[in-house]
């Protein structure tokens, strides 16, 4: 959140409801909306690590809001993140740790236990389906989120089949 | 678990179904005694390691290949004991077939690749054009009636064999990987169809591998070493209790 954030200011100073608005219209229903209160407290942590700084603005019968604007310090973080590589995803998969010691202390059926894994990937599956369907077909950005995670769990899934061949 | 109502005639039914090859003598056995039943109407995936009997299951189901034991009932009439030239008969009425590798015939223009299967189960020649025009304007294919399949992109071809499989109207939909070969957007074409065939009441069997053709199903049925180790619904016997849809997105990635 702290990155993205700034990410957003670099692009123009903002209050802090403007950036949950601009977050969900860039990222649309496949990304879950962050609260407006979480929001808050980054802006508020990023303030005192130097990294963006708030002035106050008037508004006419309302209290004054607090827009963010991004400091050199905070720029410099930014471009830091930007230019390194991103982790890959790893595999430290907890249903894999079940699947392999649950079996040995006799308190689960390898078989089953990949069967019901499978039902609950697929019905993922649907539901990411279904986002996909609901999204606007305009939005690219929110689209391509979708069909990461449908590849992701088709990897999932291609495991779990190999786990099933090699383990029972 | 919630087991899907069977009604009292299924579409397809296979008692202890068996298929061994013979390689140089010895026997290789590829499916071990399954029993499935699919209602009309239903929507089943096959899913599975390669190896796991998922092709030559469907196979012997249509037809196309012959067991080596067991029973295939196809809407309460036993298929397995009828001879080659009944078989062939049964088969043109009432099952449609799509593979990953779109069997369209070279020579023939588009029209006449969907109208063959009609004419061949005796349709008359208009019944046939009048199946082959609704079809094609489905597929969003009327424009490319004329051409040859070699002039079409994969996706397309594949909508003309999905189309031609559907040209009798069969009860019985079977497809081996349709989605194998072909890019996203005509993986979403194929699936649509797909599930308008099936709110016609026409039972499909699809074996696949792409989890997001399988997770469309009404019951996933998972092969290994020839048997079936898993048979229910996707995800659907205890649903999850629902964030928004985002979070799956965020779960994943």
């Amino acid at each position: 959140m702290r990155l993205t954030l700034l990410a957003l200011l670099a692009k123009e100073p903002a209050h802090g409801y403007e950036l949950k608005q601009a977050l969900e219209q860039i990222f649309g229903s496949a990304y879950p909306s962050p609260n407006i209160g979480q929001i808050y407290v980054t802006l508020g942590r990023l303030e005192k690590d130097g990294l963006v700084r708030a002035v106050d603005v008037e508004q006419s019968n309302r209290p004054n809001k607090k827009v963010y604007y991004l400091t050199a310090a905070g720029r410099e973080i930014l471009d830091t993140w930007v230019d390194e590589p991103s982790e890959g995803p790893r595999v430290r998969d907890e249903f894999f740790m079940k699947l392999v010691l649950a079996p040995m202390t006799g308190i689960a059926d390898r078989m089953a236990m990949i069967n019901r894994q499978r039902r609950h990937y697929l019905g993922l599956m649907r539901d990411l389906n279904e986002l996909a369907e609901r999204t606007d077909p305009d939005n690219r950005v929110a689209l391509l989120l979708v069909e990461g995670a449908m590849l992701h769990l088709q990897a999932d899934l291609d495991w779990l089949e190999r786990c099933q061949e090699d383990l029972s | 678990m919630t087991s899907p109502v069977v009604p009292a005639v299924p579409v397809v039914e296979t008692v202890n179904l068996v298929k061994i090859y013979q390689d140089g003598g010895v026997p290789v056995p590829a499916v071990r005694g399954v029993d499935l039943r699919v209602g009309p109407g239903e929507f089943v995936a096959v899913m599975g390691p390669s190896g796991s009997g998922k092709s030559t299951l469907v196979h012997m189901i249509g037809g196309l290949e012959a067991r080596t034991s067991g029973e295939i009932w196809l809407d309460g009439q036993r298929a397995d004991t009828l001879g080659e030239s009944a078989w062939a008969l049964l088969r043109r009425r009432r099952i449609g077939f799509v593979f990953q590798f779109f069997n369209l015939v070279a020579n023939m223009t588009v029209a006449d690749n969907v109208e063959l299967p009609a004419l061949l189960a005796g349709a008359s020649t208009r019944e046939a054009r009048r199946r082959r025009e609704y079809l094609l304007g489905e597929l969003g294919l009327t424009a490319r009636a004329d051409a040859a399949p070699s002039q079409l992109a994969g996706g397309e071809q594949q909508r003309v064999a999905l189309a031609r499989a559907l040209a009798n109207e069969p009860s019985l939909l079977l497809a081996d990987e349709p989605t194998g070969n072909l890019d996203s957007r005509n993986t979403r074409d194929v699936l649509r169809l797909l599930g308008e065939v099936h709110r016609d009441g026409q039972a499909v069997i699809l074996v696949t591998h792409d989890a997001r053709v399988a997770s469309l199903a009404d019951r996933v049925v998972s092969l290994l070493d020839g048997q079936i180790v898993d048979d229910g619904g996707a995800g659907l016997v205890r649903r999850r209790p629902r964030g928004s849809a985002g979070d799956v997105v965020e779960l994943r990635g």
